[in-house]
Order: structure tokens, then C-alpha cells, then sequence
């Protein structure tokens, strides 16, 4: 037999069908459903009466909308929010399906809850309708967003017409500095392949400081796999991966548990397995990074300087143009000079306890710079409990930020946490578009790390000068 | 979903890259939980000011371009999230076609289960019809999705490549759905064998 991908090995084992022209019907093991994508789709089956094939491989949780300050049992202000909310609600109720809603401690961003509960598992196919599933690429799973339509279509048939992607790898050799994070891999990798490097693509990341990542770090990686173009992320499973699943709630037990360990264990690139493209970064070249422009590709190291137009090529200068109109930026500024107004802490990219971890270790004893606001909004009520238990709660709130409970909040700002018109943002999320955080709001991404920094002195700053001075 | 065979109309040029689905539809408008209504929001933040007036200045205001069918677009349109409200808001807007250098891969998929037909071509290619877009109403230019052709007013012709799956589905109006379910006794068997050999899923 040739050698094979992981990639290769999981889609092989979910093939239906296979037609002529190489189209598929690929079997769907969960599906995981938030409630803006999900109403027209569930409204799609009442219209035609259609039902939900597999129920119990359904795991719906309210995210976008909810709202995340601490009196929200009051109920959701915003009618067409608090519409969405309910028809999930109902939608979950109708159709049997699993549901964990807004008054459940386990609720919080579907891309958190899900590896968290034990639903995410080595060797499946995993959607949602979610760009960023592709954070569950973390555990070794194919793992993708897909639109309404095929939410429909999964919830009718639980399989999903698909072609096949590219193999693509990238590896991230060697160790990372002190100060450098997954958050620094992901935002690099984009920065050196640019938004539609990896379009057609399902990208493998290995290397060391791959294997190094904790499965939270991991879960970082994978989540931008979309904002550099491709469909999937994925990261071979090994006995990190083994440890964080083992006695989730929905995690296998006893002898199925055995059984599952041996498959998982079979789930790598066979040597000699064939990549169409290879991208390669050394993991002691990566520096923590911020974003200056309106591109998760737009990537420099703090060190650096805001580009000029003119340093760029073709379309990329009118764009570039564009993000430096928009973000206010003039070129040639030295990027920690850059001024900030707001600090969002959050996201399914870095909403899970480690990266609470890594803020409150530079915040520790520390309070945010006069006239910043900042709020820490952790990924699920489950982090947010365990971050009381640490005491990294009280941090923060010593620091002067807002603790908050879970959701996507600021990350898209469908709920009230925004920004206003100019507003600055250092935000640990994962796009920085235009109107993305709130209309007229320019965000800068980083890692939390950065992002402590960044709360503590009020502008943008390189973590690593505060580690130093804290040794 | 509307069968696409032909269509002659107006293209509008938007040359920028990256333009991403926040732009094409800001995440103010995903609230709705019908998939109708949306092309007065299209591309909202680009086309309105705050207070709701038009900006004379985006293409899509411009008397020429406010009957456009078809865009002609920067690389890598349709980047970010996976609502599939962008081509929602496209279609209710009467884009029926958009032509790029490329396309983000959820929002490709997505164009094709709304009667949208995205198409790929070389850079070249791309920038000529980005002049003909940019000569306003009265070029039109004219998609053939059974021959596989875009043709300038000028009578240019370009053929553009297509999945014949897809194809037959968009030329047909055939719903995914009911196509897949034809083929329901292969997913019984999938899943008894599956469940024997991945007990745990
Ligand atoms: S946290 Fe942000 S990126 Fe993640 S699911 Fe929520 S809105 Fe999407």
C-alpha cells in the first residue's frame, strides 16, 4: 500500500460513496451547531419534514449572542439576539439533539465545549457551521466549517458531499523562545504564507515545537488553520492528546477506551506519504507578533515598524493601503508605539485556561495602564470556574479588568461587548477585518501573553521586556 | 435553488483583495433566522455611512453598477467565516456570478448552493475584465455555464474550468439534499460497519 497522510487515513475511513468524478459523500461522526447558522437549516427540515439522521452525534450551544456580563439571567436585550437564542433553544428541544444552554455551567464557545466535554476525538470528522471548527484539527480529527446549507444537509443525511483536498505540511522545527507562543506559530505561519496560502489544502503541522504545544496550544494553531486559507488543520494525536481526552464525559471507557487508543495510535503520516506543498519555519525564528493591518496576514514581529503601501505588490497595495487608512496607522511608526484603548482576552483561538494562565502571569501583582478597558471573557463556564479555583481570576479583577462569563463576545461583537469608531484594540481573537470587534474598531492580534502586556503598559509591547524585568 | 444556464449583465469591478464575508455582510445583519431580505445590507459598511446615507464613491452606489449581476473581484474573495449569509446577500442583492483570481473555500461551496456560480481565472484574464467591468452599463458581459465561457462586451472570450458535478447540479436547480438521500441505503451500511469498528464514536 503507498503511504498515507493522517489526513488520507481519516478521510479514507469516512467514505459513503465515491462518484466518477471523484465527489464523495464523506460520513459526518459529530456535528456541532451554534445558533447563527443553525436557524434556517433546522427551518430547512420543518419546511420539507425532514428529521435529524443522528441526534445523538448533534451537540448544539448558544455562543455568538450571549451576553457575558454577569446579570445575564435577565435574559438577552437585543430582540433578534435573544430570537436567535431561542430558536435554538427550541430547535435543540424539537429534534432531540444535545444542549447545553446559557444557564448550563458547561456552556461557552462550541469550539471549547466540545474537546472539553470529550465529544472531539482522535480520527473523526468533525463540523459545524464554523470557520473555525478547524480548531478540533487539534486532536487529530478532520475537522472543518461548513455553510447553512450543508448544516442541513448534515442534521438530514449526517455525511456531507466533498471533494478531496491537497496534502499540505508545515513543519515548525526546533523550540520556541521564552516569551513565544502557539498564537506566535499560527500568526507567522499566515504571515509567511499569506490568507490564501493554504486555499485547497488540508494543512498537517508537525515538527517539534509542534509536539511541544500543550492540546490547548495545539487548539490555537489549528483554529487560524482557516484564516490561512485552508479547509482543515490537523495534528497528528500522541500521549498529550491520549491524557487530555481520558475521562472527559463523552470519552470512551474501559474496553472501548482500549480499542479507541489502538486505532488513534495508527493515526500518523506514514513515512515517505506524499505532501503537495511543504512550508517550513524554525521555531527559534519566531517572535512574538502583533498584526498592524486588517489581514491576519498583515504579521510582523513587535520588533518591527508599520509597513508603507509601496513595500507591497499588485493588489496587495491598494489593500494595504486601505488597513493603514483604517487602522490609522502611519508608515514607519514603531509598532510598540502603537497606542492602545481596549484589551479583549477571549476567543475559541485563546479563551482556554492555559491562556488564561499566560495573562495572569504577567498581570500578577501588576494593574492595567490608567483609561484602558479591559475584560477577560473565558472560553466556557467550565474554564471560568477552574480560573476561580487558581486564584487567576482574582488577578485579573486586582488588575482592574472585567471578568466575564462565557461566550464569543468581543471576538465578533454580535452581542454588546464592541468597539467604537477608532476604538484600538489588543485582541487575543483571530481577525482583525474591518468593523470586525464593532464598526469603525481596529484590532490588533496577539497572544494573551501580549495582550497582558500590552493592558499593562497601554500600548503595544514586547512581552519579553516585561519578562525580564519581572525575573 | 434557481437553475443557472446564461446570463448577460452587468459587471461591476471591485478590485481589492482579501475582501472578506465581515464586508460582504457585517455580523449585525446574521441575526436574522430567515435567509431572505439581505441584499440591502450587502456589503454594508462599505456602501452606507453610519447614519445610513450611500457613499457615492463604492461601485455598487454608482448609477452604472446598481443593476450589476456579476462582480469581478480581487484575489482571494469571500475569506473568513462561513456564514453563508455572504451569498444570501449577494443573491437578494441580484449578483448571480463572481469572477476572481480566487475564492476562500467555504464561501466557494456556499455560492454553489445558492445558484451562484463563482469563477476562477488567471490573473490575465481577471484584469481584462476588469477593464470591460469598469466600462459601466453599457458592456455587458456574458457567462455560458454549459460551454464553460465568460465573454467581454467586446466579444472576448475566456472559458473557465468548473466541477461537472457542480455543474450539472447549478444548470439543474438540483437540491443536495434530496440527491444524497437517493443514496441512503450506502449510509445504513456505513454506519453498521463503522459502528463495529469505532464502537466509541
Ligand atoms: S470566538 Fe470568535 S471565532 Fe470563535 S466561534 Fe466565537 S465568534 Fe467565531
Amino acid at each position: 500500500m503507498s503511504p498515507k497522510t493522517l489526513y488520507d487515513k481519516i478521510w479514507d475511513a469516512h467514505v459513503v460513496d465515491t462518484q466518477d468524478d471523484g465527489t464523495c459523500l464523506l460520513y459526518i461522526d459529530r456535528h456541532l451547531v451554534h445558533e447563527v447558522t443553525s436557524p434556517q437549516a433546522f427551518e430547512g427540515l420543518r419546511m420539507t419534514g425532514r428529521t435529524v439522521r443522528a441526534p445523538e452525534k448533534t451537540i448544539a450551544v448558544p455562543d455568538h449572542n450571549v451576553p457575558t456580563t454577569l446579570d445575564r439571567e435577565k435574559g438577552i436585550e437585543n430582540e433578534e439576539s435573544r430570537i436567535q437564542v431561542e430558536a435554538l433553544d427550541k430547535n435543540a428541544k424539537d429534534f432531540g439533539v444535545h444542549y447545553y444552554p446559557v444557564s448550563d455551567v458547561r456552556q461557552g464557545i462550541v469550539h471549547i465545549v466540545g474537546p472539553e466535554q470529550g465529544w472531539t476525538l482522535p480520527g473523526m470528522t468533525v463540523v459545524c457551521g464554523d470557520s473555525h471548527t478547524a480548531t478540533h484539527g487539534a486532536f487529530g480529527a478532520l475537522a472543518h466549517g461548513i455553510g447553512t446549507s450543508e448544516v442541513e444537509h448534515v442534521l438530514a443525511t449526517q455525511t456531507l458531499i466533498q471533494k478531496k483536498s491537497k496534502n499540505m505540511k508545515v513543519e515548525i522545527t526546533g523550540h520556541l523562545r521564552p516569551g513565544v507562543t502557539a498564537k506566535d506559530i499560527t500568526l507567522s505561519v499566515i504571515g509567511a504564507t499569506g490568507t490564501a496560502g493554504g486555499t485547497g489544502y488540508v494543512i498537517e503541522y508537525c515538527g517539534q515545537a509542534i509536539r511541544d504545544l500543550s492540546m490547548e496550544g495545539r487548539m490555537t494553531v489549528c483554529n487560524m488553520a482557516i484564516e490561512g486559507g485552508a479547509r482543515a488543520g490537523l495534528i497528528a494525536p500522541d500521549e498529550k492528546t491520549f491524557e487530555y481526552v481520558k475521562g472527559r464525559p463523552h470519552a470512551p471507557k474501559g474496553a472501548q477506551w482500549e480499542a479507541a487508543l489502538n486505532w488513534w495510535k495508527t493515526l500518523k503520516t506514514d513515512e515517505g506519504a506524499h505532501f503537495d506543498k511543504v512550508v517550513t519555519l524554525k521555531g527559534e525564528d519566531i517572535a512574538p507578533v502583533v498584526t498592524w493591518g486588517t489581514s491576519p496576514e498583515d504579521v510582523l514581529p513587535i520588533t518591527g515598524t508599520v509597513p508603507a503601501a509601496e513595500d507591497f505588490k499588485g493588489g496587495k497595495v491598494e489593500a494595504a493601503q486601505r488597513s493603514l487608512d483604517y487602522m490609522g496607522l502611519t508608515p514607519g511608526m514603531k509598532l510598540t508605539d502603537i497606542k492602545i484603548d481596549t484589551v479583549f482576552i477571549g476567543s475559541c483561538t485563546n479563551g482556554r485556561i492555559e491562556d488564561l494562565r499566560a495573562a495572569a502571569a504577567i498581570l500578577k501583582g501588576k494593574h492595567i495602564a490608567p483609561g484602558i478597558r479591559a475584560m477577560v471573557v473565558p472560553g466556557s463556564g467550565l474554564v471560568r470556574a477552574q480560573a476561580e479555583e487558581e486564584g487567576l481570576a482574582q488577578i485579573f479583577i486586582d488588575a482592574g479588568m472585567e471578568w466575564r462569563l462565557a461566550g464569543c463576545s468581543m471576538c465578533l461583537a454580535m452581542n454588546p461587548d464592541q468597539l467604537s469608531p477608532g476604538e484600538r484594540c489588543a485582541a487575543t481573537s483571530n481577525r482583525n477585518f474591518e468593523g470586525r470587534q464593532g464598526r469603525g474598531g481596529r484590532t490588533h492580534l496577539m497572544s494573551p501573553a501580549m495582550a497582558a502586556a500590552a493592558a499593562v503598559t497601554g500600548h503595544l509591547t514586547d512581552v519579553r521586556d516585561m519578562m525580564a524585568d519581572a525575573v | 435553488m434557481d437553475k443557472f444556464n446564461t446570463l448577460t449583465g452587468i459587471a461591476a469591478p471591485m478590485p481589492l483583495v482579501n475582501i472578506d464575508t465581515d464586508m460582504i455582510i457585517p455580523k449585525q445583519f446574521l441575526k436574522t433566522i430567515k435567509r431572505s431580505g439581505l441584499g440591502k445590507n450587502l456589503f454594508d459598511e462599505m456602501r452606507f455611512t453610519q447614519d445610513g446615507k450611500e457613499i457615492p464613491g463604492f461601485v455598487l452606489n454608482q448609477p452604472a453598477y446598481r443593476n450589476a449581476e456579476i462582480l469581478v473581484a480581487g484575489d482571494n474573495f469571500g475569506c473568513g467565516s462561513s456564514r453563508e449569509h455572504a451569498p444570501w446577500a449577494l443573491l437578494d442583492f441580484g449578483i448571480r456570478c463572481v469572477i476572481s483570481t480566487s475564492f476562500a473555500d467555504i464561501f466557494y461551496n456556499n455560492c454553489f448552493k445558492n445558484g451562484i456560480l463563482p469563477i476562477v481565472l488567471p490573473q490575465e484574464q481577471v484584469d481584462a475584465l476588469m477593464e470591460d467591468a469598469r466600462k459601466g452599463a453599457n458592456a455587458r458581459m456574458t457567462v455560458d455555464l454549459e460551454a464553460q465561457t465568460v465573454t467581454t462586451s467586446d466579444g472576448q472570450s475566456f472559458p473557465f474550468e468548473v466541477d461537472p458535478f457542480r455543474k450539472h447540479c447549478l444548470l439543474n436547480g438540483l437540491d443536495d439534499i434530496g440527491l444524497t438521500l437517493e443514496k441512503v441505503s450506502a449510509i445504513d451500511t456505513f454506519e453498521k460497519t463503522a459502528a463495529q469498528a469505532r464502537p466509541w464514536v
